[in-house]
């Protein structure tokens, strides 16, 4: 038998039951476009990550907390805890490799302006956080280094905070309060988009003594950003930091340093890494969806033979080898993978682009991730049609001819 | 044309043997018209599914054309289903989804006959049983009758050896049956070799030779 006759024979019982064969395909159809939705997320994701690394100046260094060593015990929870703004004035006023050095605190807290009210990234910082970021004030202007010293109450705000607590109404001179502490706006940062799942226009800058003393009520810091004064200058910068830092926190040689010094790529790079994994991890669970729709084509393949079971009797009958039978329940749960598939693309190529506009991430539809999707649907097909195909196959055509 | 040597046929009931067919010894020559009787349980529908390639026999010698079937594995045997044995069931066996054209054309479908040449066979072989104007109706459009002669005109369209039916009249009203077995009579005038399975003496008589069954035995082979 050909090919041609098996794909009409399928053709004729799917159509046949066309509610079943529709239901049947909906487990493929979401399977295979929740693999491709997923994958573009993931995909998205990395592309910002890696765009980001790109756009970042080659020569910001930033020093992190590492953990705290006392005898033999190393202090996880302690970790956060070495860094603190004198750690940054030192560093601002010894090293000779560093142009800038921005502390910074952070944390998340409840905004409210008016009857509108919002979870909002607050960063605490000094006004050199612009220059190490690349990230300037669009309106207005940033705070001082007089409001860093005297703890005053301003703040600038993100294009995100605008849209969401201001209602895009001029926010400058308004007062707004974070965690019930009123606060006074006097900038809007430009818009710097959102990283994958991370808007980072949802953000507030406050004076760093203000986060530290009002807010979080903290000695610490969570990082301190440095500019190098040239990008061949980066190694000796990170060894002065080191020299310094150790001197500053009365390091013994014999102890390890309690922080952390990285190019911004570096921690950028890690989270491409947690990325990657973060795209393994969704699409193989939408995998999972798409094997549970194998086993939806098996289960009607199934009730399918056994309906059919007269019906193979009599093609038997007539001259149907085993191996024509077999083609033929293959190729209908083949026929029922592959639109299934086809739709799936549509679907997920839709459901990347609805999530790009309603949650605002990156999304990226490669090729690849569609093929991938694809074939992985026919691969399900054939193996998960494969059992109630050789079931049909050895029927015996004397009980087939007589099942009722 | 079938030879069938000392044809035993023995089926394992859970622990016990029973044999359907115990010893039938049996010849049919081309262009024959023979009648298979006897009661139920007397073995005619084990017989019927040997001559028809169904089953093989558990022992003795089956020839179909000089082909002992009894060597032959489950491809093989169906294509002599395919291409020597033509099959007419008590309850038609058609495909409910298909129109009757395409009912017709199945045996053709599994053994590679070109589209088109397969389409004029099958048109030709509805209009033999006088069904032209009915090639696009499904069975359930159709009458019993009418199914039959699909039925018919599909165990005909590649030209077998036997024509075996199987109680082809058992569903249809008596006036009906009269009319399908007077097809097979004209068939038989025109050269084609008919097995008939039946318990009807009335139906029998139609044919030219009635081999009578019973547990298993042949005991009667009488000239109508």
């Amino acid at each position: 038998m050909r090919l041609k006759q098996s794909v009409h024979i399928a053709r004729r019982s799917l159509m046949g039951n066309k509610m079943r064969s529709l239901l049947t395909m909906l487990g493929v159809i979401i399977g295979v476009g929740a693999v491709i939705t997923m994958i573009s997320i993931g995909r998205g994701a990395k592309a910002d990550i890696s765009e980001r690394i790109k756009s970042l100046g080659s020569n910001v260094l930033s020093i992190r907390p590492g953990s705290q060593q006392f005898g033999m015990r190393r202090f996880g929870r302690g970790s956060m805890r070495t860094l603190k703004s004198e750690d940054a004035e030192m560093l601002d006023e010894k090293a000779e490799y560093l142009s800038f050095v921005a502390p910074t605190v952070q944390s998340n807290a409840q905004v409210k302006y008016g009857n509108k009210n919002n979870n909002v990234e607050i960063i605490g910082t000094t006004p050199e956080y612009q220059r190490v970021q690349n990230s300037y004030v669009e309106k207005g202007s940033f705070f001082t280094e007089s409001d860093v010293l005297y703890k005053e109450k301003v703040c600038v705000v993100g294009k995100t905070v605008v849209k969401d607590i201001f209602e895009e109404t001029d926010p400058i001179g308004k007062q707004l309060r974070i965690n019930n502490i009123a606060f006074r706006v006097v900038g809007v940062m430009q818009e710097k988009g959102s990283m994958g799942p991370w808007d980072q226009d949802n953000r507030i800058f406050i004076p760093l003594s203000t986060a530290q003393k009002r807010l979080f009520g903290t000695d610490y810091i969570r990082e301190i950003s440095v500019e190098v004064t040239g990008k061949d200058d980066i190694e000796a910068a990170k060894a002065e930091i080191e020299k310094l830092m150790r001197r500053q926190h009365k390091l013994p040689a014999s102890k390890e340093s309690d922080f952390n010094v990285g190019d911004q790529a570096e921690f950028l790079k890690t989270l491409e890494e947690t990325g990657k994994s973060f795209t393994y991890l969704l699409a193989g669970i939408a995998a999972v969806s798409l094997i549970v729709g194998g086993i939806g084509i098996m289960n009607i393949m199934l009730v399918s033979v056994t309906e059919r079971t007269r019906e193979i009797g009599t093609r038997k009958a007539v001259g149907a080898k085993r191996r024509d039978i077999l083609r033929q329940f293959l190729v209908e749960s083949l026929v029922l993978s592959l639109i299934g598939g086809l739709f799936g693309i549509f679907m997920g190529i839709g459901g990347a682009r609805l999530i790009s506009r309603l949650a605002g991430w990156k999304t990226d539809v490669s090729f690849d991730a569609i093929l991938l999707a694809f074939l992985f649907a026919a691969c399900v097909g054939i193996f998960f049609g494969i059992y109630p195909a050789r079931k049909a196959a050895r029927l015996n055509p004397i009980e087939a001819l007589r099942y009722e | 044309m079938i030879v069938m040597e000392n044809v035993q046929k023995i089926y394992r009931m859970g622990e016990v043997d029973v044999a359907a067919v115990r010893d039938v010894s049996l010849q049919v020559d081309k262009g024959e018209f023979i009648s298979i009787m006897g009661p139920s349980g007397s073995g005619k529908s084990t017989l019927m599914n040997i001559i028809g390639c169904l089953d093989v026999p558990t022992s003795g010698t089956y020839e179909l054309d000089n082909i002992v079937v009894g060597r032959l594995n489950d491809n093989q045997l169906a294509e002599i289903r395919n291409k020597k044995i033509g099959f007419v069931f008590q309850t038609f066996n058609l495909l409910p989804r298909e129109e009757a054209l395409h009912n017709v054309e199945l045996p053709m479908v599994y053994s590679d006959v070109p589209d088109k040449e397969r389409k004029r066979i099958a048109r030709q072989m509805l209009e033999a049983v006088g069904l032209a104007d009915r090639a696009k109706h499904r069975p359930a459009e159709m009458s019993g009758g009418e199914r039959q002669r699909v039925a018919i005109a599909r165990a005909l369209v590649n030209s077998p050896s036997i024509l075996l039916a199987d109680e082809p009249t058992g569903n249809l009203d008596s006036r009906t049956g009269e009319e399908i077995m007077e097809i097979f009579q004209k068939l038989n005038t025109d050269g084609i070799t008919v097995v008939l399975v039946t318990h009807e003496r009335y139906i029998a008589s139609y044919s030219r030779r009635i081999v009578h069954l019973k547990d298993g035995l042949v005991e009667g082979d009488e000239e109508v």
